[in-house]
């Protein structure tokens, strides 16, 4: 790990898509005989979380958290899907070692494709930013934001973004 | 980088040193994460040797579902603070992270000279997991990502938590 405080500018973060954008649109493998299609989850707002790689020696960390605070997003009706390179059976491995209960979808083959029209691909080392995308019931990207690779960015800006939604107030 | 203000701490806060301490440093913790396990010395020292400019408190944010003895643990350490002695039992946890059993717990309370009765029964009714809650969900909202995650005068720590690293955010942020 690295012992550097997190700076501003954060590389990656210009080409990422911006609040306003329509979501594209992608299937991508949940499991290793199940699909999921983003336009399905149209009318409930969807976080994306990118994130680089599934057994990365973070103890504790973002998907940990993300996965223990599901409620939290359920209140806004969100569905949480987390993506990263890993194929499907990296991906079931690790969601059952982590007791993960949210789809982590594998965005595998062609490799980073769905990463990249996000704008959140890392041709340089071959995974994908650390990226939030919060995307509205109708499809259109409401809040999204790149973190340094080395600092985890928590939930405190998804759920601000969620509490933000004007349809999808809370339900409760 | 998002840096979060937090809210200010109040009197429901487990707090070490002086109220008006220059440097407060909050930990959001897991009694079962093994990293935590690791910072809890560190902290110590950092006590030591900041004594009256520094402020240390410490929450919950317990990750049950990859640590599942985490949650108990915390409401072990609540029942302990309603018996006066939580920073008695946040050390015994963290000194024996591999054993935070419902019988270990109830050891620990009995090592501390606790009425047992009353610790057991309010482990048993989950008296403390809407406190312990409350800080997770508060945690999560003022930015915590993870275990642990430190704050210094209400900014996120996004460096190492080794002994100097965060020794140094703690000089800069006026200790």
């Amino acid at each position: 790990m690295s012992t550097r405080q997190s700076t501003q500018t954060t590389p990656g973060a210009e080409s990422a898509l911006t609040p306003g954008s329509p979501a594209p649109e992608f299937t991508l493998a949940r499991s290793p005989d199940e699909s999921l299609s983003l336009g399905d989850l149209r009318g409930q707002p969807v976080v994306l979380a990118f994130y680089s790689a599934d057994w990365s020696p973070v103890c504790g960390g973002q998907l940990a958290l993300y996965n223990e605070i599901l409620e939290e997003f359920q209140r806004f009706d969100a569905r949480l899907l987390g993506i990263s390179v890993d194929g499907v059976w990296c991906h079931k491995a690790f969601a059952e070692d982590k007791n993960l209960e949210f789809d982590l979808l594998s965005d595998f083959e062609p490799k980073g494709e769905v990463a990249g029209a996000y704008g959140v691909y890392r041709d340089s080392d071959g995974v994908t930013e650390r990226a939030l995308f919060v995307i509205d019931g109708d499809g259109v990207i409401r809040w999204s934001t790149v973190s340094p690779i080395d600092v985890d960015p928590g939930a405190d800006g998804i759920l601000a973004a969620l509490g933000g939604l004007p349809e999808q107030e809370a339900t409760r | 980088m998002n840096a979060s203000s937090l809210a200010t701490i109040d009197e429901t806060d487990h707090t070490q040193g002086p109220d008006d301490a220059p440097v407060t440093l909050i930990e959001y913790g897991d009694f079962e994460c093994p990293v935590c396990g690791q910072a809890y010395p560190i902290v110590e020292r950092l006590r030591r040797d900041y004594g009256d400019d520094l402020r240390f408190a410490f929450r919950h944010l317990p990750l049950n579902k990859v640590h599942p003895h985490a949650a108990q643990a915390a409401q072990a350490a609540e029942a302990a603070g309603a018996q006066d002695a939580f920073w008695a039992m946040h050390a015994a946890l963290f000194e024996h992270q591999r054993a935070l059993e419902y019988e270990d717990l109830k050891g620990y309370a009995e090592d501390l000279a606790l009425d047992t009765e009353r610790f057991a029964r309010e482990l048993d009714e989950r008296v403390y997991n809407k406190r312990v809650q409350a800080d997770l969900r508060g945690g999560v909202r003022a930015g915590a990502n993870g275990t642990p995650t430190f704050f210094i005068n209400g900014v996120r720590h996004d460096g190492d938590f080794d002994f100097d690293t965060l020794s140094q955010a703690i000089t800069k942020a006026g200790a």
